[in-house]
């Protein structure tokens, strides 16, 4: 029974999260920028558009980067 | 605008999951037993009619404003997950999405494996491929069909766009009785990372407390601008991939994702 809630709960981690768990981590905590930005009655509507800019290029540079050091390591 | 995106979302995942699905139902039909395969096809249908039969009215009895915070960020996570994956293959940087090739790899897997009649299944092997194929590319389209649907109180629309999709991929199918190659699904897959972010980031925001600059009509601004980028992106790590001294694109190889 737990070996088949641990996989699935591993299905669920990889079905919503995937490859790299930093972009749910910064999703996370965008979303809790907006909030706070919002409730100090500040317009807060560009913080998530914000953040996709900085954490879709670094994920996958971060990408690029794995495969050039795999590439050089063969 | 809202519904039509709707639409074209789950449409669009929906045409390109079906035909992932396809890809192994033909698979495990024309290489071992239609019936087996045809039976996990039916059983695959009936376990995700039953997740949207539980999870839908569920979904909906949620106040809205708590929908758009939890299923937007999980929309944008799921999103950009999508959109990174499309950018690194139209970028060169991940294989390519290849009917033909998976085809060939799980008609190597199917006639290698052994025969096993369990139950009233003829062909436990047929079965179970086609019963994980359905299940697991299905599941997508539920989730996204589900979170949009709920969000814009239209699970009904998305329903509709999600059978139309199905029925138009097994129809094909049906005459084709081949993967469908020439399905432009890396292109699709781009242009609903582009659809699943931007409506990530619209609801997520909304969910979260912020107000956007002209409500809905916002979104006019959000899609495009969010497509803008990711082609920028794919020009820059094109030029990247080029300018660096690592091997060729990774491209022709069998990938699932």
């Amino acid at each position: 029974m737990s070996r088949w809630i641990r996989a699935f709960g591993a299905f669920c981690y990889d079905f919503v999260i995937g490859d790299d768990w930093r972009v749910a981590v910064a999703v996370i905590a965008a979303m809790a920028m907006t909030y706070g930005v919002a409730a100090a009655s500040i317009p807060a509507w560009w913080v998530l558009p914000a953040a996709v800019v900085i954490v879709l290029p670094m994920s996958l540079w971060r990408q690029v980067r794995t495969r050039r050091q795999r590439s050089s390591g063969q | 605008m809202s519904s039509g995106a709707l639409f074209l979302a789950v449409f669009l995942a929906c045409v390109v999951e079906a035909v992932e699905a396809l890809t192994i139902v033909l698979a495990a039909g024309t290489s071992r037993d239609w019936r087996s395969a045809i039976t996990g096809v039916i059983a695959g249908v009936m376990v995700l009619a039953v997740i949207v039969v539980v999870l839908g009215p569920a979904v909906t009895a949620i106040p809205l404003g708590g929908l758009r915070l939890v299923v937007g960020g999980l929309l944008l996570i799921f999103g950009l997950q999508w959109l990174r994956k499309a950018i690194l293959r139209a970028s060169g940087l991940k294989a390519l999405h290849n009917e033909e090739a998976i085809f060939a790899t799980e008609l190597i897997a199917a006639r290698a494996a052994p025969v096993d009649r369990r139950g009233v299944v003829a062909d436990w092997y047929s079965f179970t491929l086609s019963f994980k194929g359905v299940v697991l590319e299905g599941l997508e389209v539920v989730f996204i069909a589900l979170t949009f649907g709920a969000n814009q109180r239209n699970i009904p629309l998305a329903a509709v766009a999600a059978l139309a999709a199905v029925v138009l991929v097994a129809g094909v199918g049906v005459a084709v009785r081949a993967p469908l190659a020439r399905v432009p699904e890396n292109t699709m897959k781009f242009v609903v990372g582009i659809m699943l972010t931007s409506f990530g980031i619209f609801w997520g925001g909304e969910g979260a407390g912020a107000v956007w600059p002209g409500a809905d009509a916002a979104l006019l601004g959000v899609v495009p601008a969010v497509a803008v980028f990711a082609l920028v992106l794919v020009v820059v790590l094109r030029r990247a991939t080029a300018e660096s001294s690592a091997p060729g694109p990774a491209g022709g190889g069998a990938v699932r994702s």
